[in-house]
């Protein structure tokens, strides 16, 4: 169809510019018709594989070979290869776990609660967000099946009767936490996949095989963009927004609640559930940032998620950091304000007690773990305060770098609440240091494998831009719009 | 000749199929459609449709989640195989609460998204415009207007020259099956 399929258009309608103070940044660089979206995005999904595609997509993929061996051996010797022992029982396993579903946060939340708040910025960068929410949940899912050592068993986990005749005990936010990610996974999924359907009919209609006409045809369901279907549609794609809003706040929380539902100090805290969504999000937007920012380059896609995308991802990064800064600082406030003893000393001597300014400073010995502590306060608190400038938020390279160190400061996050807690707890007769073996690296890098093999296939089949969607934000597709046809000067 | 599946007409603008289908409508036709790249602001209300019925399946489901939840663990953690577990009641409320919160979530969500297969008769893997090459651009650029030839106001002639009269540089007879 591509003969037909270019566009012979013109809009010949001259439309004045509001005044300057009243000018926003276009969404899609103006002189683009909507006819071009479809030729770009889909583009990057036909035509010939690039060579970078296949350096990529082999270096994971052996990765991804890796986190198969790492659980085959996992599986045949048992959970004494990793660096897990008394008293930290719970190491790289569920920090990784923890960081994976945070990452999963980003793509729900620019589906979901920025559709329903209208922003429509997110049209942009929702499908990739998605997918990656999609695949980190993967990822993250792993990890507590694993975990458990019997991996055989893990079926346990779910309500199913067994020869024991016994069942999963839901007095535990364990259970629940099984229930949250599941239910994330299945409810992302189907966002992602409704919100495809119509892309998947674009391509259909510009395959040029036989079998990828076949292929995306199966999956778009015989969707002809019908206006009667678009109604339907339309009202689906809102309740799934405002039934996943709640989800999204839920799933993290219910995360925290595992820790938070315990009696340990470091754990026992109420301001864990909105922290753990306020840390997601930020992990989220940092993976975003980190997969959009170089993407955009290489794909050619910069007239649709422009420079005024990444600014306000920055912003959200910022928002949620300075909330997740908030949140430490509120953790030391109610150690002192609860007057409980092990509060005090977990978070003076066992988190910010480091050896060159506070540790001297209240005359405490440094804490086991005051490396992590302060990597995570640099990398969570002050890395995203750069955002306040425009200069940074507008510099790829930079915006990328920052990017990254977010999602490191919050592994250090995660890498706190987990082991620093347990490694110190009421008795110190129970004290340890836990340190991870070269199996849990492995596993963890194993799990970047899985990661990045499937966001690569899926740039390479799915249009990673919602085409429909942000055909639809265009001035061109305003009806009301004298782009969109209508008369100048007048509503109709 | 077989009878045609349908009348299309093409068009080359929103804000001209809108008119369009303001225009149909108004004359009163019934099996009739249109059909874009993305859903057009407005349309809806040109075409004279009614708020959709998703929502009444998503709500059906969610209520079944959140009952089955609440069911399941009454049935398996105080009725099935009671066991006491650090003095907490057999059934309460409150802990089973998350579970059934996120089962309400899961089946609400299936509910809205088979609900609108329902409604809109997906998947269906064979349609008569999916034969026609110009009908591709729908997916592209361009918005077309259909009157199905059962349509009981339908007169070969005279609805052509309806569709013409709109704006439509472009008409061509769709085939049957």
């Amino acid at each position: 169809m591509a003969d037909a399929v270019t566009s012979t258009i013109s809009y010949p309608v001259k439309v004045t510019a509001p005044p300057g103070e009243l000018t926003r940044e276009p969404l899609v660089t103006p002189t683009r018709d909507i006819g071009w979206l479809s030729d770009a995005i889909a583009g990057v999904a036909e035509g010939k594989t690039p060579r970078w595609w296949w350096i990529c997509f082999g270096i994971s993929n052996t990765m991804l070979v890796v986190c198969w061996g790492m659980i085959f051996y996992l599986m045949s010797t048992g959970v004494g290869i990793w660096g897990l022992g008394h008293p930290v029982m719970w190491g790289w396993a569920i920090v990784n776990f923890v960081w994976w579903i945070g990452i999963g946060h980003a793509g729900t939340l620019i589906s979901a609660i920025l559709f329903l708040l209208r922003q429509r910025w997110r049209t942009s960068i929702n499908r990739a967000s998605e997918a990656m929410t999609i695949f980190a949940v993967m990822c993250a899912g792993i990890y507590p099946l694993i975990h458990i050592g019997r991996i055989w068993l893990g079926w346990w986990l779910f309500p199913i009767p067994n020869s024991n005749s016994i069942w999963p005990q839901f007095r535990s936010p364990l259970m629940w936490d099984v229930f949250a990610v599941s239910t994330y996974f299945t409810v992302s999924v189907l966002f992602w996949y409704m919100g495809l359907i119509p892309d998947l009919a674009v391509m259909r209609d510009r395959a040029k095989t036989k079998l990828r006409k076949f292929g995306y045809g199966l999956f778009a369901l015989g969707w002809t963009g019908a206006n009667r279907h678009w109604s339907n549609y339309e009202k689906a794609y809102l309740i799934l927004a405002g039934l996943s809003t709640p989800l999204v706040l839920s799933v993290h929380s219910i995360v925290s609640l595992d820790f938070s539902v315990s009696q340990l100090p470091g754990w026992h805290t109420t301001i864990f559930p909105p922290y753990f969504v306020a840390g997601a999000v930020f992990s989220g937007f940092g993976m975003v940032l980190t997969l959009l920012v170089p993407l955009r380059r290489v794909l050619h896609l910069e007239d649709i998620i422009r420079v005024r995308h990444v600014e306000l991802m920055c912003k959200v990064t910022l928002a949620t950091g300075s909330i997740v800064g908030y949140a430490y600082a509120m953790e030391f406030f109610i150690a002192w304000y609860s007057g409980n003893p092990y509060e005090k000393f977990h978070f003076l001597s066992s988190r910010l007690a480091d050896p060159y300014i506070f540790g001297p400073m209240f005359h405490l010995k440094p804490a086991p773990y005051w490396w992590a502590y302060f990597t995570m306060v640099s990398c969570n608190v002050l890395v995203p305060q750069l955002f306040w400038f425009k200069r940074i938020r507008t510099n790829m390279f930079i915006v990328f770098i920052l990017s990254i160190l977010v999602n490191i400061g919050m592994w250090f996050e995660r890498f706190i609440i987990v082991v620093s807690s347990l490694n110190r707890e009421f008795i110190p007769s129970n004290w340890g240091y836990y340190g991870p073996t070269w199996c849990d690296v492995l596993q963890f890098l194993g799990t970047f494998g899985l990661f990045f093999t499937f966001f690569l296939l899926f740039l390479r089949f799915i249009p990673l831009i919602a085409i429909a969607e942000v055909k639809g934000v265009t001035p061109q597709a305003d009806p009301h719009h004298p782009l969109g046809g209508a008369k100048v000067g007048g509503t109709h | 000749m077989p009878q045609p599946y349908a009348i299309m007409a093409e068009f080359q603008t929103p804000a001209d199929i809108l008119h369009a289908a303001e225009k149909v409508r108004e004359e009163g036709f019934r099996n009739w459609d249109v059909f874009t790249p993305y859903p057009i602001h407005g349309m809806d209300r040109a075409m004279g449709l009614k708020n959709s019925k998703v929502g009444w399946f998503s709500f059906i489901g969610g209520c079944t989640g959140y009952t089955t939840g609440m069911l399941l663990i009454w049935y398996m953690n105080a009725y099935d195989y009671p066991i006491v577990i650090g003095g907490k009641p057999m059934f309460s409320p409150f802990y089973s609460f998350p579970p059934s919160y996120e089962l309400t979530i899961l089946f609400g969500s299936f509910g809205a998204l088979l609900g609108m297969l329902f409604l809109n008769r997906l998947p269906r893997l064979h349609h008569p415009l999916l034969k026609n090459r110009r009908f591709a651009l729908a997916t592209h650029d361009r918005y077309f207007m259909v009157i199905e030839a059962n349509d009981p106001k339908y007169r070969q002639a005279e609805t052509q020259r309806l569709l013409e009269t709109l704006g439509s540089r472009h008409i061509e007879l769709v085939e049957g099956d």
